[in-house]
């Protein structure tokens, strides 16, 4: 064990426990569901996570700055609805430019969110909890009383998450899902590699040592926001295409879903670690066990979410505790060879997790 | 002046500015709609809301104390479905009562718990049941409802108790008075604080901080079913959806009676001018015509200003008293 943890990061056990589990659950529900472990499956999950992978995606990128964007469900039904008017004025529009706007008006709205907390010294759950109801009753002014519907929207756009890119037998690669899947790996390894990500880890850590090390930890703050919104925004389009008809309740509730992928992915609430792919497992995860549980003929699927609330706190709890044994043997073990000088490896290490 | 008085006249100025605009939206209220200063319209203003004002008031205790209750809105919700479900398997109300507060303070009691001995945040904890309190109502009621409560239950919900004022009503200005004397006059209201300003600190002075906690969080637990069962009561049936969404309401008003998100400060007068202000402004709205979803997106304006405000005059006080700030945050 203790050998296992030198050459894995506390993070890249995450990963893989979490890999695990989903492998459980999938092995769990093989043996309950006749007829489980097929394409269909696949295709199903994936593409329903795509829109809440990238929502996750963005609120772990928040989360992690030691706040929570509680304004994001807002967001997604503001920017569909605002994507969906714009395409149905001006149907000759480019697929990409439409996408473009959709980021745009996310980040827009997010740097409104990231400028009040950032220089406002706001805390932002109050900033958000407040963004939330004021972007949803702008999108009830904007709609008035109407709702865009699937005849209004080009036919490129409706068929755009559906699309095949591979097939692999029955396993059909659709390019909602890829889409998805590219960004938030591109996102995963920029937290990783690229040193203004970096100082995302730095700020949620530590906010007194990232000013100190002479980070502006306020602008950090701020393009966590306007990062997140882009993401959001971007997940409004894809709610857009995926659904086509958009009410004025589109994405209610994604705030708490998406925090709570972020949580069962293994982000620490209070800021400083945790990994987008995590998240990303973590709104898998949920939306297997989510649809699955509605094939179970043992239970009900009025079960569902009960047994989701309970999942979702196990899985913290068994987080929790074995994240503190671990750090507890790790740092054991470090300091019986505290003679022996530290190799630079080992200080990495410590930066990751 | 000293820091404390400082910090007790800037809460003093802080309710006095609530207290300004309580007047304010009442005068403007009463000036465009003829009918708003009726008392029957004073009632029923505060009867379309009474489940979530009750449970503000507990959730004062909660925040001071620097943790959250998110789970309030779906242990309503399983409260009122619980209720409707023992009271059609033949369990008469009158055991059903105490059978679902009991269910309300076991929920409290499940997420003190894990907060409190696994040292998970609240915020995730009460995140979790809140998935699941409203998974359990949905696996009592699955997808109908239940109705057909006594004639004395909807009654007590219904109608007049004490001449026009209804059960709830009353209920609340006892709970009020009881949360008001429990916060600002005994030990237990100063405990509230002084964990919620500084957890470590109130350990070294060997304060059971674990034990304040869960107890907090059982009340929370308890209070929010008993608004559950006013809400069954009112309505005269239950729903899985019975006060969806309802917790982000009752934080609202908490944050907008001065109380901080990160603990330790604000006070239930406060918290009952946030409520007195939210009420009469949708009530307005209302009689306006303005749908509930722009009256949301005032009050969230309304909460957003509620803390720059305050900012605005820092400078001043931040000059004459600097140690008045930090603690004032």
């Amino acid at each position: 064990m203790t050998a296992l943890f030198k050459r894995i990061s506390p993070q890249g056990i995450r990963l893989l426990a979490l890999l695990l589990v989903l492998l459980l659950v999938l092995f769990f529900f093989s043996t309950q569901i006749d007829n489980y472990l097929n394409a269909r499956l696949f295709n199903r999950i994936s593409s329903s996570v795509a829109i809440m992978a990238l929502v996750a995606t963005g609120q772990t990128l928040v989360i992690l700055t030691r706040n929570i964007d509680l304004s994001v469900g807002s967001m997604v039904g503001f920017v569909a609805y605002a994507s969906g008017m714009l395409i149905a004025a001006l149907p000759e529009l480019p697929p990409l430019a439409l996408a473009a706007f959709a980021m745009i008006l996310g980040a827009a709205l997010g740097a409104l969110n990231g400028g009040l907390v950032a220089y406002g010294r706001m805390p932002s759950i109050i900033v958000t909890l407040a963004m939330m109801a004021i972007i949803r009753s702008a999108l009830v002014e904007l709609a008035n009383g109407t709702s865009i519907n699937t005849a209004m929207l080009p036919d490129w756009l409706v068929n755009f998450p559906n699309q095949r890119l591979f097939e692999l037998g029955k396993i059909q690669l659709r390019a909602g899902f890829v889409s998805a899947l590219v960004v938030v790996v591109l996102v995963h390894i920029a937290l990783a590699r690229l040193r203004p990500a970096r100082m995302l880890y730095a700020v949620g850590s530590n906010p007194e040592a990232a000013e100190m090390a002479g980070i502006n930890s306020k602008a950090v703050v701020l393009w966590a926001f306007i990062a997140a919104g882009a993401l959001t925004g971007l997940a409004g389009f894809m709610f857009l295409a995926r659904f086509g008809n958009i009410t004025v309740v589109a994405g209610l509730g994604f705030e708490l879903q998406s925090v709570a992928a972020a949580v069962v992915g293994g982000v620490n609430i209070f800021g400083g670690s945790g990994l987008v792919l995590g998240a990303f497992l973590g709104a898998i995860l949920v939306n297997l066990i989510d649809t699955s549980l509605v094939r179970w003929q043992l239970v009900s699927e009025f079960w569902r979410e009960a047994i989701l609330g309970a999942l979702i706190l196990l899985s913290v709890t068994v987080d929790s505790l074995i994240m503190r044994r671990l750090n507890a043997l790790r740092d054991a073990s470090r300091r019986s060879k505290k003679d022996v000088a530290e190799s630079p490896a080992s200080q990495n290490r410590e930066e990751t997790a | 002046m000293n820091a404390t008085s400082a910090v007790l006249s800037r809460l003093r100025s802080w309710e006095g500015l609530l207290l300004s605009v309580l007047l304010l939206v009442v005068s403007i209220n009463s000036l465009l709609t003829p009918q708003f200063m009726t008392l029957a319209n004073q009632i029923n203003l505060f009867q379309l809301s009474i489940e979530k004002v009750i449970v503000a008031l507990v959730m004062t205790f909660v925040i001071i104390n620097a943790e959250i209750d998110l789970s309030v809105g779906s242990m309503m919700g399983l409260a009122a479905c619980a209720f409707g479900w023992l009271v059609n398997s033949g369990v008469s109300a009158l055991w059903a009562i105490p059978l679902v507060l009991l269910i309300g303070a076991a929920g409290g009691w499940v997420n003190a718990l894990f907060i409190t001995r696994v040292g998970l945040p609240s915020l995730v904890v009460t995140l979790a049941t809140l998935i699941g309190f409203r998974g359990l109502a949905r696996v009592l009621v699955e997808d109908h409802g239940y109705r057909d409560f006594p004639a004395w239950f909807d009654a007590l919900g219904q109608q007049g108790l004490l001449g026009p004022l209804p059960f709830s009503l009353l209920a609340f200005a006892l709970l009020f008075l009881l949360s008001y004397l429990i916060l600002q006059r005994t030990g237990f209201g100063r405990l509230t604080y002084v964990i919620g300003t500084n957890r470590a600190a109130a350990e070294y002075a060997g304060v059971d901080t674990a034990r304040h906690k869960t107890l907090l969080f059982i009340a929370s637990g308890l209070v929010s079913a008993f608004a559950g069962l006013l809400y069954a009561a009112r309505v005269g049936a239950v729903r899985g959806d019975v006060a969806l969404g309802f917790e982000l309401d009752i934080i609202t008003i908490v944050l907008l009676g001065g109380v901080s998100i990160f603990g330790g400060t604000g006070s239930m007068l406060g918290t009952l001018l946030a409520i007195l202000i939210v009420l009469n402004l949708r009530n307005g709205m209302a009689l306006l015509n303005i749908t509930g979803h722009i009256q949301t997106g005032v009050i969230g304006v309304l909460l957003i200003a509620s803390v720059v405000l305050p900012r605005v005059r820092l400078p001043r006080w931040s000059r004459v008293h600097p140690p008045a700030e930090t603690q004032a945050e």
